[in-house]
């Protein structure tokens, strides 16, 4: 019994080490002076998770830059494609992505595991507080860049310049070293986005996963499907006992007994390590 | 019953979801996906 229920969390790791490795995997991108990213047809493709399509090892596009892009090109169309995407990724594994897939997501988790104290969020404040990706999707993934137009007529992609720290460790950090002739374009936005970064990555240390609970604008709308993802959690209620060891073990602070498809759960399968009645598993909705 | 409506609600979306993508793909929109993540995107990566 002990071993099965170590095996879920290893497995785990094991997938997100792999799905990482794969969404980067074009290593020539990586080697000192060269300034070219990958460039090949998968890019006609978006990643599941948060993956900046600027990395020098990303293979495919990232959902969320790709979203911008469409929205504040100037000869627009309705984004049929990138939507279609989107949808279809919720519907079928929900926040299970950002649990499961999402690399950034390992490297917060990696983070919080370094020793040291962990912050109590107070609840009210944590409750606001993760309204706040919300706004981020609504305002700087959707609204600007939609509305927000430039002396040329062209749009930005507001969310990826000024918040993104996905694109920033993933993309702007390794072309900078590698490449040389991209350092005297370094301005005050490249050092906005450090502190963003380094602020999001040092609390990481003391906050489970605090830009996947906060501000990432995916998680937010993976949230929004939740409630239809076919990949889902089940309590099974006649062996559940109710003692409360899920709920004390998740880190997404998210009882499954109570909302098994909260928008804030990702599917990490903690709660069915810690379940002593086994009571917790995935089902898929049929 | 609940349960049924709304695993059917989901396949339902999924289907539509994915006309929606193939519609897309076919009116060139892969193609702007594919042309905007093969350049280095400056703004993305704090450059700009």
């Amino acid at each position: 019994m002990g071993k099965k229920s170590l095996s879920l969390g290893r497995l785990r790791k094991v997938v997100q080490i792999i799905s990482g490795i794969a969404a980067n995997g074009y290593i020539k991108g990586f080697l000192p002076g060269n300034p070219m990213i990958y460039e090949g047809p998968l890019k006609h493709f978006c990643l599941p998770g948060m993956n900046c399509y600027s990395c020098p090892g990303a293979l495919g596009a990232c959902p969320i830059g790709a979203l911008q892009a469409a929205l504040n090109a100037r000869d627009r169309d309705f984004p049929f494609y990138v939507l279609g995407y989107l949808i279809a990724a919720g519907v079928i594994a929900g926040r299970f992505i950002c649990g499961w897939l999402c690399l950034f997501g390992l490297l917060q988790e990696l983070l919080y595991k370094i020793p040291g104290p962990k912050l109590k969020i107070p609840e009210k404040a944590d409750r606001v507080l993760r309204y706040v990706k919300y706004l981020v999707l609504l305002v700087l993934v959707i609204g600007l860049p939609l509305f927000y137009r430039d002396g040329s007529g062209g749009g930005l992609p507001f969310f990826c310049q000024y918040l993104c720290p996905v694109g920033t460790l993933e993309g702007g950090v390794p072309l900078v070293l590698l490449n040389s002739t991209l350092r005297p374009a370094l301005g005050w936005l490249f050092r906005w986005k450090m502190l963003v970064l380094i602020l999001c990555l040092v609390s990481c240390i003391f906050i489970y996963r605090p830009f996947c609970k906060y501000l990432c604008p995916l998680g937010a709308f993976y949230g929004f499907m939740q409630k239809i993802s076919l990949v889902r959690i089940r309590v099974d209620e006649d062996s559940c006992t109710n003692c409360g060891a899920c709920a004390g073990a998740c880190g997404m602070k998210v009882d499954p007994r109570k909302f098994p498809d909260s928008a804030e759960c990702i599917r990490c399968g903690a709660c069915m390590d810690k379940c002593p009645e086994k009571a917790i598993s995935f089902r898929i909705r049929r | 019953m609940r349960n049924k409506f709304s695993g059917r609600l989901s396949w339902g979306i999924l289907a539509a979801a994915v006309c929606m993508c193939l519609y897309g793909a076919a009116a060139g929109q892969a193609e702007d996906v594919f042309i905007k993540a093969i350049r280095i995107c400056m703004e993305c990566i704090g450059l700009g």
